[in-house]
């Protein structure tokens, strides 16, 4: 089923992207193209197959409970645009 | 001696270990060379002072005896997708175009640890994102490869496309690259170099840009196989900051670089024959097959039922991954942000002018196909034909000990070629994916030239680990193949 | 008595279903080695890995996984042996990845069950839905610059464990008691310091109402972050009277994220949340599936510590308890512990008894906490002792206590300063009755002429004149030898 202008405006809302209004069509155009193509997997039988999880079958690593970081507010922070102080800033959000 | 910016790694290890250069002296050339050929536009951040700085510190040491190898020396390029210390990480992207990195990548910190001299960050498709370098945000990379007889701009393959220019055109004895979906391998294929990647896990991926998490691979573009083999050496081993990184110790690899594959059984897997591929394609690789097989390996057909798959399936997979990967590019803690009314509208404006258009419609794709009512048909669908992909491999690798396909569909094309249609673009790495989707080692070997005198590589894919083969199998490709043309002017 | 909201339209019932959000106790974030610790300077606990910078990767750390199965054993709960880690998708100011790294689909722990203990001494068990572990996320402040937000990350990434509750709960008061009990559980296990002025455990409460006899579930609302028992309680009363008087108006209750104003005392819709939501979660392909082998569960169950039910049980059954007192002591860890300290040896329930009508009022008055009393664990259970053993009456043993009190000494150090022993010596006793028979003859002969209910007047008046330290018993005795023959 192909993607509405709607549609492209809810998903580039969803990604943060602002998309301009004459833009939506041509947008919408190209990912029907894609999602067109890539809906070619349905004719694939994949009854009880497990999606796969990772290409190594190893469980995950644990570490131990030490702190070992931190403490880097100046690097952390180092490429911040416009902070205050050791802080970063953002448009004032009203809750 | 030839010149210095001919070496292998190899022979610059040699050269400098009986003291007939010196590290300085081969960075110089690299460095003069880089500076002579800035039209190939290979380097988005060139960083000569600090090239010139570990050069020294490389004689240095050596003088006193405590050379650290191989790479030790050695001036290389560094995809500018590798978080590196001090020098400005881009990704290709206007989102990351001042960032200044506090911290090493892990291969690149690993490199340097082996003595390897850093000669500039290479230029790159956005975020990893194309196989053709036009994508990237500093212009496009324009490949030393000409057509015989014609003077049209090509393309260096993507996305490790500066890295491949630099290495084929003689600008850096060696490159770092990442592939994702044949993103070392196919510009590799296309400039007549070796471009390897690894087993998924192989080599970290801490400090390296992300694309898609769990198809990512860094790995080596050099011109020898053997290189492809030191150089791997260097940068790959365990590293507990990544949990998906292979807690195994390396084998050597350089020692496997023999060019003896008696008693080998290469499998040649009938999908990877495409209607209306360049006849010049078709050519090599039943060459290869025949050289293989001369050489005393037993060939033999294989199937790989899903392959026709493999790019769909990627193109869910990777672009799901990246929408997640990307949404910390956000404007809030380092790189470009384009301030708004709002939180959100300063969001929506900084990541509409920081990605461009391949990289927003990626995003997007990836945002719609994890989303809600659409998640199980196309995002587990595809994780699910992912599996059967990993199967048709591990089936194949019962009999055979590698697959021998050709890298790419066809050779490098012209910019301004395939750009309006994003699915023809995809299909570049139509070869290249499925070993992608398997966390398979594979690598490229220039194998021949096509009717307009430009390079062709040949792909060997292996079992999970089992790099010893693929080199083993590479060297004596690389032999039987002999390929010695260069880019004109080099 | 069931909880009931009259409307216009007859009785409504509240449904009311838990989200806490505890905070395991670690030194180490969820997947960086950055400190947990509460306070430091802004941004001063983020590692690369918490603020999200390019090429950062996630590394589990193992106590946070010891936490989550320590507490999901403590709920009774299933533990599963495979879970998944995986992205919630959403952008905020103070979430740096652009997504909050969560289980959904297999979370660490399964349905479990929390035993409430109201307050008229009934039970009542609520069912758990999961638990999972999750990143907290970073704090913004919106109120310190006139046109910014700032944010610190220090919280940032720091392990949650999400106790997911069913819809079990019916009114506020049924909600508070399982806030309070899972908080217990919590600190007896260890696993979360339940500090919720601190923000280490915060709930999100979700609402709804029905008619009552009506069988179906209405649109919930979910009411976020309410950071203590009392705000919780309030805010379900109150968001369940604007969704009654919703429905009543002809209306429909809209599910969304609300916050609860203590000050206003209203609830309102989150601007932050005003769009649907669509986290798209995914699998972490930076992490793998999480396997957890029996060995690793059993060791953890085999340290666990006996947990207030159990604990309850054994002094109601064991020790003689009643089942209120009992309730009281076990419902914080550091009361049973100091109970069991108090007790053991002496009489438990003479024990208990100081503890929850003395000791707790005396600490109340003080504004003080069990671990600041100034009588200790060994000292009540010392003054205990010493009425067993006769050395002080229990009329005395309260004076005594009130000197433990002020000034925190040893029982018996007391006594023995003041000079408090009982006298059971029987001619020291005998010499002060016949004194008193001696100085009251009028009061004697009373006696004597057969009204033996005065003998209590010579009693008072023999234990005024021993300062209280003669054996009330001899005196008893002693009097009723001389005065009845
Ligand atoms: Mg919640
Ligand atoms: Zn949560």
């Amino acid at each position: 089923m192909p993607l509405s202008k709607d549609d492209v405006q809810k998903i580039a809302f969803l990604a943060r992207i602002r998309v301009p209004e004459e833009r939506l069509d041509a947008i919408a155009g190209e990912l029907n193209g894609i999602i067109g193509w890539v809906e070619q997997l349905a004719e694939v039988e994949t009854g009880d197959v497990e999606p796969m999880t990772s290409v190594v079958a190893m469980p995950a690593p644990l570490r131990d409970d030490v702190v070992t970081d931190g403490a880097i507010a100046d690097k952390v922070t180092a490429n911040a645009p416009d902070p205050i102080g050791p802080f970063y800033a953002v448009p004032k959000v009203v809750e | 001696m030839s010149d210095l910016r001919d070496l292998s790694i190899a022979d610059a290890a040699e050269a400098l270990g009986k003291g007939e250069t010196s590290s300085v002296e081969l960075t110089n050339a690299c460095i003069a060379a880089i500076e002579a050929n800035r039209v190939l536009n290979a380097f988005i951040t060139e960083t000569p002072d600090l090239a010139r700085a570990r050069a020294k510190e490389s004689d240095a040491r050596r003088a006193k005896g405590d050379a650290k190898g191989p790479m030790d020396g050695v001036p290389i390029a560094m995809k500018d997708l590798f978080c590196t210390e001090g020098v400005r990480t881009t990704a290709g992207s206007h989102i990351l175009e001042n960032f200044v990195p506090t911290y090493e990548s892990t291969v690149s910190a690993n490199l340097r640890d082996h003595g390897a001299v850093m000669l500039g960050k290479a230029n790159m498709d956005e975020l990893a994102m194309g196989s053709s370098n036009i994508t990237s945000y500093y212009g496009p990379v324009k490949s030393p490869w000409t057509r015989l007889g014609a003077n049209v701009d090509l393309v260096p393959g993507g996305s490790s496309g500066g890295s491949a220019a630099a290495v084929s055109g003689r600008l850096a004895i060696a490159a770092t690259g990442t592939d994702t979906g044949g993103s070392i391998r196919q510009p590799a294929s296309f400039t007549g170099i070796v471009g390897m990647k690894p087993t998924y896990g192989r080599c970290s991926r801490w400090g390296t840009v992300a694309f898609a998490s769990s198809l990512d691979q860094a790995g080596p573009l050099t011109r020898t196989v053997e290189d492809a083999a030191i150089m791997l050496q260097a940068m790959a081993g365990h590293d507990p900051k990544d949990s998906t990184s292979l807690p195994f110790d390396l084998p050597d690899f350089r020692a496997a670089c023999v060019p003896n594959v008696k008693g080998m059984k290469i499998g040649i897997p009938k999908e990877y024959t495409l209607d209306g591929m360049p006849a010049a394609i078709k050519t090599l690789w039943e060459q290869g097959v025949e050289w293989l097989h001369d050489m005393g390996a037993e060939t033999r057909d294989v199937t790989l039922p899903h392959t026709k798959y493999a790019l769909p399936t990627y193109y869910i997979v990777a672009p799901a991954e990246a929408s997640s990967n990307l949404a910390r590019y956000d404007g809030v803690r380092y790189g470009l942000r384009v301030e708004g009314d709002s939180l959100d509208e300063m969001y929506e404006l900084t990541r509409a002018a920081g990605f461009g258009a391949e990289v927003q419609r990626r995003v997007l794709i990836g945002a719609y196909v994890l989303s809600a009512g659409y998640y199980d048909a196309y995002y587990v669908k595809a994780q699910k034909v992912r599996s059967l992909i990993f199967k048709d491999f591990s089936d194949a690798f019962e009999d055979v000990d590698v697959l021998l396909t050709p890298t790419a569909p066809s050779a490098a094309f012209a910019l301004g070629e395939k750009m309006d249609d994003p699915i023809a673009m995809y299909l570049n790495d139509v070869f290249t994916v499925p070993a992608s989707l398997a966390g398979l080692p594979a690598i490229s070997v220039p194998a021949g030239l096509d009717g307009d005198g430009l390079p062709l590589g040949l792909q060997l894919i292996a079992g999970v680990c089992q790099e010893q083969k693929l080199f083993r199998a590479a060297s004596a490709l690389e032999a039987a193949a002999s390929f010695s043309a260069k880019p004109g002017g080099v | 008595m069931a909880y009931l909201i009259q409307g216009e339209t007859g009785d409504w019932e509240v449904v009311i279903g838990l989200e806490v959000h505890a905070q395991a106790v670690t030194n180490a974030k969820l997947f960086s080695g950055a400190s947990t610790s509460f306070g430091g300077e802004p941004n001063s606990q983020v590692s690369l890995v918490d603020a999200a910078m390019p090429g950062m990767l996630p590394v589990l750390n193992r106590k946070c996984i010891e936490q989550a199965v320590r507490t999901g054993l403590g709920l009774r709960a299933k533990i599963n042996r495979r879970s998944i880690f995986e992205r919630k998708n959403y952008f905020y100011a103070d979430l740096p990845q652009g997504y909050q790294i969560s289980q959904y689909l297999h979370p660490i722990v399964g349905e479990g069950t929390v035993t409430l203990d109201m307050d008229d001494g009934s039970t009542r068990d609520v069912g758990i839905e999961r638990l999972h572990l999750e990143q907290d996320a970073g704090k913004s402040m919106h109120d310190q610059d006139p046109t910014r937000s700032m944010i610190d990350l220090n919280r940032a990434g720091v392990a949650l464990m999400e106790i997911v509750s069913k819809p079990d709960l019916r009114s506020p008061d049924e909600a508070g008691a399982y806030l309070r009990k899972v908080r217990s559980i919590l600190r007896y296990l260890g696993t979360c310091d339940g500090n919720m002025e601190q923000g280490s455990m915060r709930a999100d409460v979700n609402v709804s109402v029905r008619k009552k006899g009506e069988s179906g579930l209405r649109t919930r609302v979910e009411v976020k972050n309410v950071n203590s028992v009392r705000f919780v309680m309030q805010a379900i009363e109150i968001e369940a009277e604007r969704q009654v008087e919703v429905w009543e108006q002809g209306g429909e209750v809209r599910q969304e994220t609300r916050l609860y104003d203590p000050n206003l005392g209203e609830t309102r819709p989150m601007r932050s949340k005003e769009f649907a939501h669509d986290y798209r979660y995914f699998p972490d392909p930076d992490l793998l599936p999480l396997d957890l082998d029996e060995d690793f569960i059993a060791g953890i169950e085999a340290s666990l510590p006996e947990l207030p039910d159990t604990k309850k049980k054994r002094l109601i059954e064991d020790l003689g308890l009643s089942a209120y007192d009992a309730g009281v002591i076990v419902a914080d860890r550091e009361t049973a512990d100091y109970f069991e300290t108090a007790a053991a040896g002496r009489d438990a329930k003479q024990v208990a008894n100081w503890l929850t009508s003395n000791l707790f009022g005396a600490l109340n008055k003080r504004a003080v906490g069990i671990p600041e009393s100034p009588v200790t664990a060994e000292n009540l259970g010392a003054l205990v002792g010493l009425i067993e053993d006769g050395t002080i009456s229990g009329k005395l043993a309260k004076d005594v206590f009130e000197v433990m009190l002020e000034t925190g000494k040893a029982p018996a150090v007391i006594v023995d300063e003041k000079g408090l022993q009982q006298i059971t010596d029987t001619g020291a006793i005998e010499a002060i009755v016949d004194k008193v028979i001696a100085d009251n003859p009028g009061q004697a002969d009373d006696v004597r002429g057969g009204n033996e209910k005065a003998i209590g007047w010579f009693v008072g008046q023999v234990m005024k004149a021993s300062q209280g330290k003669a054996n009330p018993g001899q005196v008893n005795a002693l009097l009723k030898q001389k005065l009845l023959g």
